[in-house]
């Protein structure tokens, strides 16, 4: 018996593996292609695409492409620009979104239901129906600088920070979560003296560690992917981001090599991100024993 | 100081009305039992208590002051609830602490105060646990724990044992009710164990439908039900009720009888009764005692349960009643077998239907 189901134990451990091999290789395909093309010349990346040398750093590999594609454009203030706006929309969308979630989800309050109909019914609204407008109205708003008092947020981060702050989406997984969560801790909470406050930063937040990061993956996928609306609100090279750089590339000469090595180049937020959202994500899990 | 007044309570949620008129009056360190049957609305009253819950009609007053439209955390409440909700990601030390550090509370007053309530529930050793490592009773220590730490002058308590096995939960009620002693404290406690109920209260409340059926010391509520409910809810197994003819009414003095119980005259604690209708006689297993001949209830044995320090018999009698005794002592007898049983009527109830 005990023979039997030990043998059992193990294949099933093979198969397992062997399909989360596949898996990894499926999706590790094309980050390996894109590094390994980005080492090679053009003409080699090409002839190489058609074989497995394409996944193989063979032939004339340097890192000259690296090179080019910072000589071709500001590769550095590009990464900044985008992972300055990825990185406070992020932060800024957690806050602001969790906090409008718990007034959904555990404060009563006269037209609660119906403000919250009217943020999930945004979700189905297109950002391609709306960028139009809300252009305009970004070239018209006030701010106030270092100049004194301006007109118009064109050219600048917080146009392409603050629209992406709060969203229906965002709002909508955080009241999920709260909702799931025991309702006799927030009572205990309010009995023990807590104001609504100290619910949301000493209970509430700690145990939100997977609706965080959750929260996070997907607006940080968002953001670093923009793409029309950093066009439509930046003439200026200064405040672009990476997805609008790209265009850099593809005019006149169209270097494949350098494409493959400014991509990676871009990637590597990506990846930092992820790993350390993967970490903090299973040290909440463990520390507080709540169900993701 | 910090007496409890429940006038006219009322809740309901839309078109269902769950507390329908509560009046209670509760005082200064008493201990109150609500009991009732699941669903009765006990966890709804507590709740409005707490400041859980709206107030849909009437007035609560905690200490002389109307408290209606007050928060939780300024009603000087504390509340022990069925999963203990402890926070998972805070240490049992910072768990207990929570109240104080919420008030902000000095560190050193924290220690003290919470080395303090860690000495009353031993679970000092426990301090620097996470609730994860804990023991359902433990946990319940700590939830007690949080609780008395901010001194409140009321504690609630929902079904605060009804998830610990049976050997912990008669230590943990012994310790609630030593809790009570020391601490001299307005408790409220919500229950549907009748030993709970029984043991620990000053005072009983009997809900049923969001109605209070009875309040009075458990004594009181076990030897004078008010109704039928409340004789049937109390006492273990539940009492008898045999279905009996009137055949003359003396003041409060009525006869009754049927087809399987000879005339006997009971002692009416309530009114309604005329001679030729029909009532609800009310006997205890324990008052039965078993005769050899004769009796007053002749019955065939249909189950016996021998527990060692008294024997449960469940009979059948002539018209098919079932009827239930609880005999004194362990004793032997035959399923099958007829048994006549007596009992003292002044120790039987009557009720009207
Ligand atoms: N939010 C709500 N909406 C509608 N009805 C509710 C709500 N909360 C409770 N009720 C109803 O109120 C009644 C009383 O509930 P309550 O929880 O007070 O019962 P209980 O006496 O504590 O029962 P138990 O012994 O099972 O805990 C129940 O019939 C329940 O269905
Ligand atoms: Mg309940």
């Amino acid at each position: 018996m005990a023979q039997i189901s030990q043998d059992n134990r193990g294949l099933r451990l093979v198969v397992r593996y062997t399909v989360l091999c596949l898996i990894a290789a499926i999706f590790s395909f094309p980050l390996i292609f894109m590094v390994i093309s980005s080492l090679k010349p053009s003409q080699q990346l090409l002839a190489d695409a058609h074989s497995f040398r394409a996944l193989l750093p063979v032939g004339d590999i340097s890192l000259n492409n690296y090179f080019d594609a910072f000589k071709r454009a500001p590769v550095a203030l590009f990464v900044f620009n985008s992972v300055l706006v990825t990185g406070v929309t992020v932060i800024a969308s957690l806050a602001v979104c969790s906090a409008a979630a718990f007034a959904f989800a555990f404060v009563k309050w006269k037209g609660r239901d119906l403000a919250l109909t009217v943020i999930l019914a945004t979700l189905i609204v297109p950002f391609e129906t709306i960028a139009i407008p809300l252009l305009l109205e970004a070239s018209k708003l006030p701010w106030i600088g270092l100049d004194g008092i301006t007109w118009g947020w064109l050219n600048s981060y917080r146009v392409q920070i603050v629209p992406f702050i709060a969203d229906g989406l965002t709002i909508y997984l955080f009241v999920q979560y709260f909702k799931d969560l025991p309702g006799e801790l927030i009572e205990a909470a309010r009995v023990e003296g807590a104001s609504w406050f100290a619910i949301y930063r000493r209970v509430v937040m700690p145990l939100s560690g997977p609706v965080l990061a959750t929260a996070a993956i997907l607006k940080f996928l968002v953001m670093y992917n923009q793409y029309l609306w950093p066009i439509m609100v930046t003439q200026e090279e200064q405040y672009r981001p990476v997805m609008v750089g790209l265009q850099y590339f593809f005019q006149l000469n169209r270097a494949w090599g350098e494409i493959m090595a400014y991509l990676s180049l871009i990637t590597v937020p990506v990846l930092a991100f992820y790993l350390y959202l993967q970490k903090a994500f299973i040290a909440s899990i463990a520390s507080t024993g709540v169900k993701g | 100081m910090a007496g409890i007044t429940l006038k006219g309570l009322k809740k309901s949620y839309g078109t269902a009305h769950v507390i329908k008129g509560v009046d209670i009056e509760i005082e200064d360190g008493e201990f109150v039992v609500f009991v009732g049957p699941s669903g009765c609305g006990k966890s709804t009253l507590l709740r409005m208590i707490a400041g859980l819950e709206d107030i849909s009609a009437g007035e609560l007053s905690i200490g002389g002051k109307v408290v209606n439209d007050l928060p939780p955390k300024d009603r000087g409440v504390a509340m022990v609830f069925q999963s203990y909700a402890i926070f998972p990601h805070m240490s049992v030390r910072e768990n207990v602490a929570f109240g104080l550090t919420i008030a902000g509370t000095s560190k050193a007053e924290k220690a003290e105060k919470v080395a303090e309530a860690a000495r009353i529930l031993q679970m000092e050793h426990l301090l620097d646990r996470r609730p994860s490592q804990l023991s359902g009773g433990q946990r319940q220590r700590v939830a007690i724990g949080r609780a008395i730490v901010r001194n409140p002058q009321v504690f609630l308590f929902d079904e605060p044992l009804s998830n610990l096995d049976a050997a912990l939960r008669m230590d943990m009620r012994l310790e609630i009710g030593k809790l009570h002693q020391q601490l001299g404290a307005t408790m409220i406690y919500v229950t549907h164990d009748q030993v709970e109920a029984m043991t620990l209260a000053d005072k009983i409340v009997v809900l049923k439908d969001g109605m209070v059926q009875q309040i009075g010391s458990p004594m009181e509520l076990y030897h004078n039900p008010a109704n039928l409910f409340v004789a049937g809810f109390l006492g273990s197994p539940a009492m008898n009720f045999l279905d009996v003819d009137v055949t003359a009414v003396n003041g409060s003095k009525v006869l009754v009888s049927n087809a399987a119980l000879k005339p006997v005259e009971i002692t009416a604690k309530v009114g309604g009764f005329s001679a030729g209708g029909k009532a609800k006689l009310g006997i205890r297993p324990q008052y039965l005692t078993p005769v050899d001949s004769g009796g007053m209830l002749q019955g065939r044995i249909a189950l016996t349960e021998r527990l060692g320090s008294e024997t449960v018999v469940d009979l059948t009698l002539g018209d098919g009643t079932r009827l239930i005794a609880a005999l004194a002592r362990d004793a032997v007898f035959p399923i099958g077998a007829n048994l006549g049983l007596t009992f003292d009527p002044a120790q039987a109830h009557i009720f009207p239907v």
